[in-house]
């Protein structure tokens, strides 16, 4: 544990904060007679996707291509998550395999 | 109480997939919690006020590095944005729900909105109740699973090097159900070429609130191409 107690606390309420917000903000602002304003509208059917890309980059982030494993173990668990969704198209099954294949390479082939 | 056993029985089939699902990834949260050193309260608590899956991984980054409250809120806010969506879809469906709305609101996850946005109670049974079970069922799930991680992470000592990859396979499998399901891949590919950019720009850690800019800058420029390939 690196933070104190209480910074834990603030980080954890933050991201109920966050959330919270996220979820409320739509019934807030566009409760009664405000329709929905096009432009809100539209971030919230484009952003969705657009986020999920920024996640993906950020968790591959401290991925340095330059360095061995090159981020190999990364590239070849995305190749089989990818594979496999769009073969049989489960959701738990592409997370605990591509996980499961991740966790070996570094593990057992990349140390 | 016997309308409201009615509504927990036809909401509890509809949950199962959730169950299936929120226990996989509550005992990956849990276990993944417990490398980091922080133990069952810790998990539940987390559990139970964000229930939110992918912000809870990523907070959990924070809770081992720089303490930085700002950051943590902005990245939650961008991570569930899309609940923003939800929530505009969800307006007429909760618009009568009264005091239940408060905590169908809270707890609008992922799961729980696409339950409930196609799913309808059966003939006589209460639709606020219905909804409240699918809700708090899922919500259930997610804070008993990540429970049962926080209590294996004690017993079992297995190596868990590369687990918190459960959270890049996450994203990469809802990237990959996104773009099957769009026929437009703009977004998709701003999202993802406004971070690599902002990344080599400015560094893995100070680029996501400049990728947030950019995102949106990109995203209002192309609004009306965007519009008229038929995304909004």
């Amino acid at each position: 544990m690196t933070l104190t107690p209480v910074q834990t606390l603030i980080i954890i309420l933050m991201a109920t904060l966050g959330t919270v917000i996220t979820r409320f903000l739509p019934f807030i602002l566009f409760s009664g007679k405000n329709g929905n304003h096009p432009y809100i509208t539209y971030l919230g059917n484009v952003l969705p996707y657009s986020a999920i890309g920024l996640l993906v980059v950020y968790c591959l982030k401290d991925v340095n291509l330059l360095k061995s494993p090159f981020g190999l173990p990364e590239a070849v668990a995305i190749t089989c998550i990818a594979l496999l969704h769009y073969w049989k198209n489960n959701v738990l099954l592409s997370i605990g395999t591509g996980t499961i294949v991740y966790m070996f390479l570094v593990q057992r082939v990349f140390q | 109480m016997n309308e409201i056993t009615k509504a927990l029985k036809a909401a509890f089939p509809h949950t199962i997939p959730v169950f299936t699902g929120f226990t996989f990834l509550g005992i990956a949260f849990g276990i993944l919690m417990n490398t980091k050193g922080y133990g069952l309260g810790w998990t539940v608590l987390m559990s139970l006020l964000v229930f939110a899956g992918s912000a809870q991984y990523v907070t959990v980054n924070f809770l081992t590095s720089v303490f930085n409250p700002i950051y943590v809120l902005l990245l939650t806010l961008i991570v569930n944005a899309r609940h923003l969506f939800y929530g505009i879809s969800m307006l007429d469906k909760y618009r009568d729900t009264g005091k239940f709305k408060p905590y169908l609101i809270f707890g609008l996850c992922d799961e729980t909105f696409s339950i409930l946005c196609s799913t309808n109670p059966p003939e006589g049974v209460n639709r606020n109740w219905f909804m409240f079970f699918i809700t708090l069922l899922n919500h259930s799930y997610w804070v008993l699973g990540s429970a049962l991680g926080g209590l294996l992470g004690y017993m079992v000592s297995f190596n868990t090097k590369g687990l918190d990859f459960v959270l890049t396979a996450l994203f990469v499998v809802i990237f990959i159900g996104q773009w099957k399901t769009q026929r437009n891949h703009g977004p998709a590919i701003i999202g993802v070429l406004c971070s690599v950019i902002c990344l080599i720009i400015f560094g893995r850690s100070n680029f996501i609130i400049p990728s947030m800019f950019a995102i949106l800058a990109v995203l209002t420029v192309f609004r009306k191409k965007m519009t008229g390939e038929g995304i909004a």
